[in-house]
């Protein structure tokens, strides 16, 4: 029995063996581990974010461009809904049985513990309808939320749209957003997110184990609040916007209005536009879709990323260089027998004017004077040094702000290219000289600019000789602060005294019998300005105006582009002089002297005819084609038209308006 | 004389166990009160909640207790073959009008309540066992005793089998070692649990892999012992009768056991995951453990168990509750317990005179330690999921009146520790 009896150690130390296995497997997964705390807090815990408003965009009166519009989703949780009267809701939200049907059987799909968005979007007469009925519904309730709302439809490009963050922008930000969460894409709701969107609130919330919510978790001590949107006040004037708008309806073109002593913007237009409360609520998708599938591109931001030649537009900055440089004076005249030889090679001008002096050439666009003091520009130092003294010039072409972007606060500036020596050197050789290139002086060939660089350009001479950043954001949040750089001037090395004779010039472009937009004169006020046609390799000339008013403290600069619009004075100069007769006066008087109305002007139709296949464009100046070819941006592609030929296709000369070339 | 009697009897039951006794069943009601936690609902000391009739079970049972006190230590004895007998009727009875709840066939309904016999079988089978190794002492070495021993314990085992209830089955287990300490050879034991490891390296390691290691022991050994014949032919047989076994084994699991214990084994030894199925709750009371860390998350503060996701916590996985709320501390306190329970009873049962005493004892012990052992160890994911409760601490009336009436039995002969019974 003795050695019976020793067995009961065995047991007990069985005993003891396991219980010290039990509280060492307890041990690891108590003490060492921290793996399962945190699978107990993903299994209860949530995080709930509580959406801020979002800031709401004004004008710069203050008029509000963008607010938030309530809306109202139906929610339905399954596991709650009692039997009722399914017909009288489908009557009230408009849904057919089938449909009811459909979306029942989702949500149970879903979740039968858990809210699911029932329908989207009602309207606030069916919420009301809805609320009063609501009691029959068990299971259902309505559940509030916030979408934009354009009370004047207007500037649909310049506002941008707000759509839902994808998984690029989720990684992106790191983890602010989460699926299903909304982001600025475009334009003004892009470039000002994070002041616009505020902060998202958290409430960590505890759930049971059918997704029932518990309440907070630690009485709220890890919860925050959410912080609404700053609001922002644009330096767009929503009046001239509008009027932009709608004097570009069916045309395609841009409008651009800068204040020159601040450098706000006051009018943004790209035409074809569309109308941003398309982009919001029921049917954004479809909307969205057939926006993009058409073909005259109205998502495409003309005003900072369509490319222009300058064309004779170009000649006001032209003659300012020359000045400077003091390579003429003001009363230098160049002789225009209605062609200008270039070595052995005959360019014409459009009319026949003898001497003609720097005020004259300006108001009639005169290409002789222009390819005069270009010539006499680039061979101030010798035939020899051409390309040195190409760099010297093109460099004070830049301090314009031209082949380079401006830095608007504003995503998508595109620059284009302004050729230095080097890069001409690449194109023609190294045997080029100043004749090679002479189509530069009438702001063809080698030269490119956005509408707003042409804007900026005229708040350079209406400032008489700097600008600020051009931006379109006046104040943000309560304190309505500005980035500072946006306050800084930018001189363009041109001394203040030889604007004058410049801006004589562009008055009579505008005031005077031998003007090329004589027709635009603005009753009461003197605008001075030039008009632009621009050659179109793709077809009809595309019609160019930029101008500043009044004269003496400059209030608007503009830059007005009329794709396949023909002459500058034909449709840029009327509709740029209707827009700032609005802007200055607050009126219109509605006529111009031609006896043109606003009217006419607003129902033209000026849309391209598009091919099926739009060929490759070769001459890059019609923003249309020139979406399509975005790769090749850095290096304009070579003009299938050289010197030699592009007199050819000069169009002949008419006397209410001068064409470059 | 009646006083004095009286006193004398109190004085010799073991108080120490009976304060563990009911340390244990406060904890399971502190605990099954937190499992089922309501705030919206005040506690009701009533049948509607879960936790009001924890309660009502507890002062029943320890009513039940101290009636049995007061019986004489000789009826237990005597009534041994009676009760067993019962409990084998009942066993029967419940599989003809049984009740089914969860699979099993294990509950006959009373009114409001639900007899689980396979709770009673247990002592059943634990007075019979004590009975006829005490009446006939015999040497369980002999073969007949064994098969009687064995006998004993397989009727009420077969009888649950057939419920199926796997893990009442399966306590039944834990009379071997009552019986090895009355003198069933040891090696018995070990071909027994060989047998097992066999089973689970079978699930494990691929058939022919387990053969051929299998065959080059055996040549191994056979190696060794060359000069001696009878040894080579013993090695020889060992080493064909495992090989046939591996056979057996793979046919009974994949055709005799149900697809969900299949599931449950596969689990829990790591060859599947399946956190819905079988290994959801597993794993869910593995995070509600895990998740008390050293100190607990406090009483009625644990996520797990509030927000009710761990299946069954008040019943079989109880255990999660006190590893959630009171964490590393509050488990080990409950080890350390049961441990003392266990090791004491063993001592108590060595120092009794009867061997029907002792053979009682070591069934109760063992009988206990195979239920916290195989509950904690399901808890906690070494064990597979085999429902049976925690004792003393899991929510049932059938289990707690079950275990409360085997330990009562047992402190009433040890309370007359130095009769004959």
């Amino acid at each position: 029995m003795d050695q019976l009896f020793n067995r009961k150690y065995i047991i007990q130390g069985l005993f003891i063996l396991l219980s010290l296995i039990l509280i060492g497997k307890l041990f690891y997964m108590q003490v060492l581990s921290d793996k399962y705390f945190l699978s107990a807090n993903s299994n209860a815990l949530r995080k709930i974010s509580i959406y801020p408003a979002r800031g709401v965009i004004y004008d710069r009166n203050n008029k509000v461009l963008a607010q938030n519009q309530p809306t109202y989703d139906l929610m339905v949780t399954p596991n709650q809904v009692k039997p009722f009267d399914t017909l009288s809701l489908c009557n009230i939200i408009g849904i057919t049985m089938e449909e009811f049907r459909e979306k029942f059987h989702k949500a149970v799909v879903h979740s039968r513990n858990q809210a699911f968005i029932f329908q989207k979007l009602l309207s606030v007469e069916t919420y009301a309808t809805l609320q009063e009925k609501m009691f029959n519904y068990k299971g259902f309730y309505v559940q509030k939320r916030t979408i934009r709302y354009y009370p004047d439809s207007i500037a649909g490009q310049f506002l941008g749209y707000i759509r839902e963050v994808n998984n690029n922008e989720i990684e992106k930000y790191q983890g602010y957003y989460k699926l299903g969460d909304y982001i600025g894409r475009t334009g003004l709701e892009k470039q000002y997110e994070t002041d616009l969107r505020g902060k998202k609130g958290i409430i960590n919330m505890l759930y049971n184990v059918h997704n029932v919510p518990q309440g907070s978790y630690a009485d709220g001590k890890f919860d925050s609040l959410a912080v609404a949107g700053s609001q922002i006040i644009t330096t767009i004037d929503s009046r001239i916007q509008k009027l932009g708008e709608e004097l570009l309806a069916n045309k395609v073109g841009s409008v651009v209005a800068i204040e020159p002593s601040t450098g706000e913007i006051l009018a943004f237009v790209s035409s074809p536009g569309y109308d941003p409360n398309k982009m919001v609520g029921k049917g954004t998708n479809d909307s969205y879709k057939s926006l993009f599938a058409n073909r005259y591109k109205p998502f495409f931001n003309r005003p900072l990323r369509g490319r222009y030649s300058p064309g004779s537009a170009f000649k006001p900055l032209d003659a300012l260089i020359a000045l400077q440089e003091g390579a003429i004076d003001p009363n230098t005249t160049f002789n225009c027998p209605g062609y200008y030889w270039a070595g052995n090679r005959k360019f014409k001008c459009e009319h026949i004017d003898g001497d003609i002096s720097l005020r004259r050439g300006i108001a009639r666009s005169c290409n002789t004077y222009f390819y005069s003091i270009f010539a006499k520009m680039m061979t101030k130092n010798g035939l020899k040094k051409q390309h040195a003294t190409y760099d010297e010039w093109q460099n004070k072409v830049r301090k314009f702000g031209i082949g380079d972007t401006l830095g608007i606060d504003f995503p998508g500036e595109s620059s284009y290219k302004l050729f230095t020596a080097e890069d001409n050197t690449k194109r023609h050789g190294k045997y080029w000289g100043y004749t090679t290139i002479l189509s530069v002086a009438i702001g063809q060939g080698e030269i490119s600019t956005t509408p707003l660089q042409m804007a900026n350009i005229m708040a350079i001479i209406a400032n008489r000789g700097y600008y600020i950043k051009p931006h379109v954001v006046k104040g943000i949040g309560n304190d309505k602060h500005i980035d500072p750089k946006y306050k800084e001037k930018h001189y363009a090395g041109i001394d203040a005294r030889h604007f004058e004779p410049v801006i004589d010039g562009m008055q009579d472009a505008v005031n005077s019998s031998i003007g090329t937009a004589k027709e635009s004169q603005i009753p009461n006020i003197l605008m001075c300005g030039k008009t632009g046609t621009v050659q179109n390799n793709q077809g009809k000339n595309h019609s160019v105006f930029i101008g500043f008013a009044p004269r003496e403290n400059p209030k608007i600069a503009i830059a007005v582009i009329i794709e396949n619009g023909g002459y500058g004075g034909a449709y840029a100069a009327p509709i740029a002089s209707f827009i700032t007769e609005k802007y200055l006066t607050d009126t219109l008087m509605g006529r111009r002297i031609n006896g043109a109305t606003i009217d006419q002007y607003k129902a033209a139709n000026l849309l391209p005819q598009l091919k099926e296949n739009i060929a490759k464009p070769k001459l890059k100046t019609d923003s249309l084609n020139q979406a399509t070819d975005t790769t090749k941006r850095e290096l304009p592609i070579k003009p299938k038209i050289n010197q030699h030929t592009f007199n050819k296709t000069a169009v002949e000369p008419k006397a209410n308006a001068t064409a470059t070339k | 004389m009646q006083q004095q009697q009286s006193n004398r009897f109190f004085f010799k039951v073991d108080w120490i166990t009976i304060l563990i006794y009911m340390a244990l069943c406060t904890i399971g009601w502190v605990n099954i009160h937190s499992a089922v936690y309501n705030p919206d609902k005040a506690f009701s000391f009533s049948f509607t909640a879960v936790d009001g009739k924890q309660l009502i079970f507890i002062i029943s049972g320890l009513i039940l207790g101290f009636v049995i006190l007061l019986l004489e230590s000789k009826f237990f004895s005597i009534f041994a073959p009676i009760v067993y007998g019962i409990t084998i009727l009942l066993l029967i009875t419940v599989l003809v009008v049984g009740r089914n709840v969860g699979g099993n066939q294990a509950w006959i309904p009373i009114g409001t309540f639900r007899l689980q016999p396979s709770e009673f079988a247990k002592f059943g089978t634990a007075l019979l066992l004590a009975r006829y190794i005490n009446t006939f002492n015999p040497k369980l070495t002999s073969f007949k005793s064994i098969v009687v021993c064995v006998a004993i314990i397989a009727l009420p085992m077969g009888l649950i089998m057939l419920q199926p209830d796997a893990g009442s089955t399966l306590v039944f287990l834990s009379f071997m070692f009552p019986l090895y300490r009355e003198g069933l050879p040891g090696y018995l034991l070990v071909i027994f649990w060989v047998m097992v490891l066999l089973f689970i390296l079978n699930l494990y390691i691929s058939q022919v892999t387990l053969i051929i290691s299998i065959l080059v022991i055996g040549i191994a050994f056979i190696f060794l012992y060359r000069k001696k014949i009878q040894k080579i032919i013993l090695i020889a047989i060992i080493t064909v009768a495992s090989i046939g076994y591996l056979f057996v084994a793979k046919f009974v699991f994949e055709n005799v056991l149900q697809p969900h214990q299949r599931t449950r084994i596969e689990v829990n030894l790591g060859l599947k995951t399946d956190n819905r199925g079988a290994g959801y709750n597993v794993r869910q009371s593995k995070i509600a453990i895990g998740a008390g860390q050293v100190t607990g998350r406090g009483y009625l503060q644990g996520t797990q168990t509030k927000y009710g996701y761990v299946p069954e916590q008040s019943t079989d996985f109880i255990f999660s509750t006190v590893g959630e709320e009171w964490g590393f501390v509050g488990c080990t306190t409950v080890i350390i317990l049961y441990a003392f329970l266990l090791l004491r009873i063993i001592n108590m049962a060595e120092r009794q005179r009867s061997t029907f005493s002792r053979v009682y004892g070591y069934s109760l012990a063992c009988i206990i330690f195979f239920h916290v052992f195989i509950n904690i160890g399901m808890a906690t994911g070494i064990m597979p999921v085999i429902g049976i409760p925690l004792p003393f601490i899991s929510y049932g009336g059938s289990s707690l009146w079950s275990f409360t009436v085997l330990l009562f039995i047992f402190l009433k002969l040890d309370s007359n520790r130095m009769g004959f019974i």
